[in-house]
């Protein structure tokens, strides 16, 4: 890959009905203000969204591949860690 | 609204009109050819932005006119001569920079422009002033922020943005010269005195320009006649390109 182009932002919308900044993709910018000009040309044309936030790829700092074993595997057996063993009342419907 | 006034509203509205649609279609030539993949969008948007507002306005002539042409119409089955667009809006793309110096340009006008419209006196400008205000001030966002990057940005940019600076200045001028049809509209409340928005455009467009470490050039900006229908030689081809399928198939529609 050619090491002269722009660096990779990671784009995140608020929607309407949301409450969280949801990711939503990335894009390539030169700098934070362009980044968000970017992401709002490219991702809000059709009112996805009422707010944007723009962080550079390189600033997040992710789990690996290779520790997803001890990262998430023993999550697996441990039944007791969901609440599974209420009683649900009848009143309340989806849950 | 007498006769007379009627004529030159529905003169105003086409130049205004093919001014917003001749730019939109030199903004689209950059789909698929722009230096990056979002600015290709960012200028495609801008052009779809700009390109309602055309719509918007040709609408709104047809009806002024009265003789049932429509916005595609007048877009597609006029002549050279007959479109009314500012020479500025026509200038080929050139390299980016020019692009970007071309709608700074007109941004600020847009922007002192619409906001004056924004007070019309004819309802239906009115609406469209507020409308298309928020539209520009993102465009000129992008616009100026271009300018300054490129500006303040390697040699070669600097360069190429004072090279279109220098090119294109000479139209300037047109945008805030004004004949019987805005003077009579302007004495009627319907569009602002653009010779009023002039000093106002110079001075936001010295003060960026200072910012970016540009220069404006000195001598006067003397080239018009394209409110009259007398074009620079690039938008005869520019609208055969544009109205090429119309004019094969009239009144083709999918």
């Amino acid at each position: 890959m050619k090491n002269n182009q722009w660096p990779l932002f990671e784009v995140f919308i608020r929607s309407k009905q949301g409450l969280h900044h949801r990711h939503v993709g990335s894009l390539r910018a030169a700098d934070e203000t362009m980044a968000l000009e970017n992401a709002r040309d490219a991702y809000t044309r059709r009112r996805e969204g009422v707010s944007i936030w723009v962080v550079k790829s390189a600033l997040i700092t992710a789990s690996q591949p290779e520790d997803k074993g001890a990262f998430f595997d023993p999550a697996d057996d441990k039944v007791y860690r969901h609440p599974t063993f209420y009683r649900i009342p009848d009143g309340i419907g989806h849950m | 609204m007498d006769k007379a006034l009627q004529d030159s509203l529905f003169t105003y509205l086409l130049r205004l009109g093919d001014s917003q649609l001749v730019l939109s279609h030199r903004l689209s030539e950059w789909c698929g050819h722009a230096p990056e993949l979002e600015l290709d969008i960012a200028l495609a948007n801008i052009g779809l932005d700009i390109l309602g507002q055309a719509r918007t306005l040709l609408t709104l002539a047809g009806e002024v006119e009265g003789l049932g042409r429509d916005e595609d119409r007048l877009a597609y089955q006029r002549g050279e001569r007959e479109f009314k667009n500012l020479l500025l809006c026509e200038q080929p793309n050139g390299d980016f920079a020019q692009t970007l110096v071309r709608q700074w340009f007109m941004d600020h006008y847009h922007q002192l422009l619409f906001t004056g419209l924004s007070q019309s006196g004819c309802a239906p400008l009115a609406a469209f002033g507020v409308k298309s205000l928020k539209e520009v001030n993102y465009h000129l966002r992008f616009s100026s922020g271009w300018v300054q990057r490129l500006g303040l940005g390697t040699e070669e940019s600097a360069r190429r943005t004072q090279a279109a600076i220098d090119e294109l200045w000479r139209f300037t001028g047109e945008l805030f010269v004004s004949d019987q049809v805005e003077d009579a509209l302007a004495a009627a409340g319907i569009i602002p005195e653009l010779s009023a928005l002039a000093p106002r455009w110079a001075g936001r467009i010295a003060e960026q320009a200072g910012q970016a470490a540009l220069t404006l050039p000195e001598r006067a900006a003397y080239r018009q006649g394209g409110k009259q229908g007398l074009h620079t030689e690039h938008l005869g081809y520019l609208l055969a390109e544009m109205q090429s399928l119309q004019r094969s198939y009239p009144n083709m529609s999918w």
